[in-house]
């Protein structure tokens, strides 16, 4: 990767004002004869210019919860706050990169244009388009596919695509939902390394969904870990890594063995049905 | 594709009318019936039928009809499948009644449209045409927005994009395909409708030249009709496609990487 990974400096975050916070979220799904209740009850905030990673298992409510987050789905109860405002539809100022993210471009523009749509719609000029257009290509590694369609690129390339896309929308939160579930171990490797150089650059609060525990502590500054359905927070884990990361180095040290170790165990006991607030599923 | 396959995939499209008409030319040399006249009689007949004048007064009113009468179909099937596409109670409400009113040999409109407008002037011929291609652009279009991708749908509202460009870049062009296929149906549909429309009351128009010809005994003439009929469809087919081939270019390299992978 060419991109410069010097860590910027800690003081960026701003530990006062909160980007995100979300207050005794629930939702249940109705209908089809019988109710889901797939988010029971999550309270967090993630502070301006942080990455936070949450982990739960497949089926805990990790994608409704990005999309009441987002939103795309209304919750049942509690709310969602961005930037100081109630979130009742998407608001501005958000960008999301879906799990399925090959489908979530749009195949008859090319690259260059799928990255450029959003910014038309918020009103940027032209010349101001083109030119972010180019630097989200150029930090995504993407400059030789720019006039490709997105179907003549491998899924690590599109997923590519995608989050370039995400980044010239300049939000102040990016929400991934387990964008690198379907990728090769070392496009997925390539990719991470990617979202910590991109959030570094373009200072951007991110909240990472993934299954994957390993992910989500190399990634995170706090990972936040869900129980199984319905979803409650087990626990929210501070990552004491070092801002600079590598998947060699840093994924060989004591500490990043120990988190893993940490998270794992909560995971674990998650499955066998414990709970912190002592409810029954 | 670039022009040279494309000037391949006409030649094969050529090649077996062309094959038929040799053999029609060979069979029919010596033909002494007088409905079927020789092929080179036929061709004989042409110079003096289609004349410029019958060429304004009859081909020129019946393609402008039938681009009226097709242009009025794409137009409101779209929009109106659209609507029907997007939303759930709308179409379980007209669903049924479409099927219905698709289920309908269109040939039977002209004397029911004629009931209100007569069966000469443009009006009645124009709206047979247009309803005669309605439904299957209509239907198609219902098709493709009801198969709009959910993810792409999301990425447009979280992207905030506004009706318009939702409207055209998602919607419109997402269902494009089946709007395509819809078109391509209509198309023939409107050629067949076209010269129904101009049957019964025979004033002008290259239907009503081919049934004045027939009507008079004209074989060869009415002949002549029936085969630019038959080159008129296959012209305008031609150009659908290339409209089409380069529209959907990018549906095709989807479709195929689909299969490649
Ligand atoms: N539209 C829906 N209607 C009903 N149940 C749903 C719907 N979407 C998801 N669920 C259920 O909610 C639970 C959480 O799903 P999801 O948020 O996709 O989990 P995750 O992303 O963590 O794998 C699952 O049990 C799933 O079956
Ligand atoms: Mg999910």
């Amino acid at each position: 990767m060419s991109i410069d990974t010097t860590p910027a400096p800690r003081e960026r975050i701003d530990t006062t004002t909160p980007a995100l916070d979300v207050r005794g979220l629930k939702k249940v799904y109705t209908g089809h004869g019988r109710d889901v209740e797939a988010v029971r009850n999550l309270t967090f905030t993630i502070r301006s210019g942080e990455l936070v990673c949450i982990v739960g298992p497949s089926g805990a409510g990790k994608t409704t919860l990005l999309r009441c987050i987002s939103g795309l789905l209304d919750v049942t109860d509690g709310e969602v706050v961005l930037d100081g405002k109630k979130v009742t539809e998407p608001p501005p100022g958000m960008a999301v990169v879906f799990q399925e993210y090959g489908r979530s471009l749009f195949p008859w523009l090319t690259v260059r244009q799928n990255i450029e749509l959003p910014l038309k719609e918020k009103g940027l000029k032209k010349a101001e388009r083109a030119e972010k257009v180019q630097t989200a290509i150029d930090a995504v590694g993407l400059t030789d596919s720019a006039d490709a369609h997105p179907w003549q690129l491998s899924g690590g390339m599109q997923q590519r695509v995608a989050i370039a896309r995400a980044v010239a929308y300049e939000p102040s939160v990016l929400l991934m939902d387990e964008p690198f579930a379907a990728v090769d171990a070392q496009t997925r490797a390539d990719l991470e390394d990617l979202v910590r150089d991109l959030w570094h650059k373009f200072k951007v609060t991110v909240l990472f969904v993934t299954h994957d525990i390993d992910e989500a502590v190399y990634l995170g500054e706090r990972v936040l870990v869900l129980s199984h359905r319905p979803t409650v927070i087990l626990e929210d884990v501070k990552i004491t890594l070092p801002d600079e990361r590598s998947q060699l180095e840093t994924r060989s040290t004591k500490e990043f063995a120990d988190l893993r170790h940490h998270v794992y165990e909560q995971i674990q006991k998650a499955k066998q049905g414990f709970r912190p607030d002592g409810d029954t599923a | 594709m670039n022009l040279s396959s494309l000037a391949r995939q006409l030649l094969l499209a050529i090649a077996l009318p062309i094959v038929l008409l040799v053999l029609w030319w060979f069979i029919s040399a010596n033909n002494t019936s007088p409905f079927w006249p020789s092929l080179e009689t036929i061709f004989k007949a042409f110079p003096t039928t289609w004349t410029a004048d019958r060429i304004m007064a009859d081909i020129m009113p019946s393609l402008a009809r039938l681009a009226l009468g097709y242009g009025l179909a794409l137009i409101i099937g779209v929009a109106l499948g659209t609507l029907i596409g997007l939303n759930r109670t709308v179409r379980a409400l007209l669903e049924p009644a479409l099927e219905f009113l698709r289920a309908i040999p269109p040939p039977v409109l002209v004397p029911i449209i004629a009931l209100f407008v007569g069966y000469s002037g443009w009006t009645g011929k124009i709206a047979a045409i247009a309803l005669g291609c309605l439904w299957p652009i209509l239907l198609n279009t219902v098709e493709g927005v009801r198969g709009l991708d959910e993810v792409l749908v999301d990425t447009s509202r979280t992207y905030r994009f506004r009706k318009p460009t939702y409207f055209y870049q998602v919607v419109l062009r997402g269902s494009s395909p089946q709007v395509a296929t819809g078109a391509r149906q209509a198309l023939s549909l409107g050629v067949i409708m076209m010269v129904i429309s101009e049957l019964f009351a025979a004033d002008n128009g290259l239907g009503a030249a081919i049934v004045q010809a027939q009507r008079s005994f004209a074989i060869p003439q009415m002949w002549t009709g029936i085969i630019l009929l038959g080159v008129i469809g296959f012209l305008l087919s031609v150009i659908f496609r290339v409209v089409e081939h380069r529209a959907l270019a990018w549906y095709r390299g989807l479709r195929q990487s689909e299969r490649g992978s």
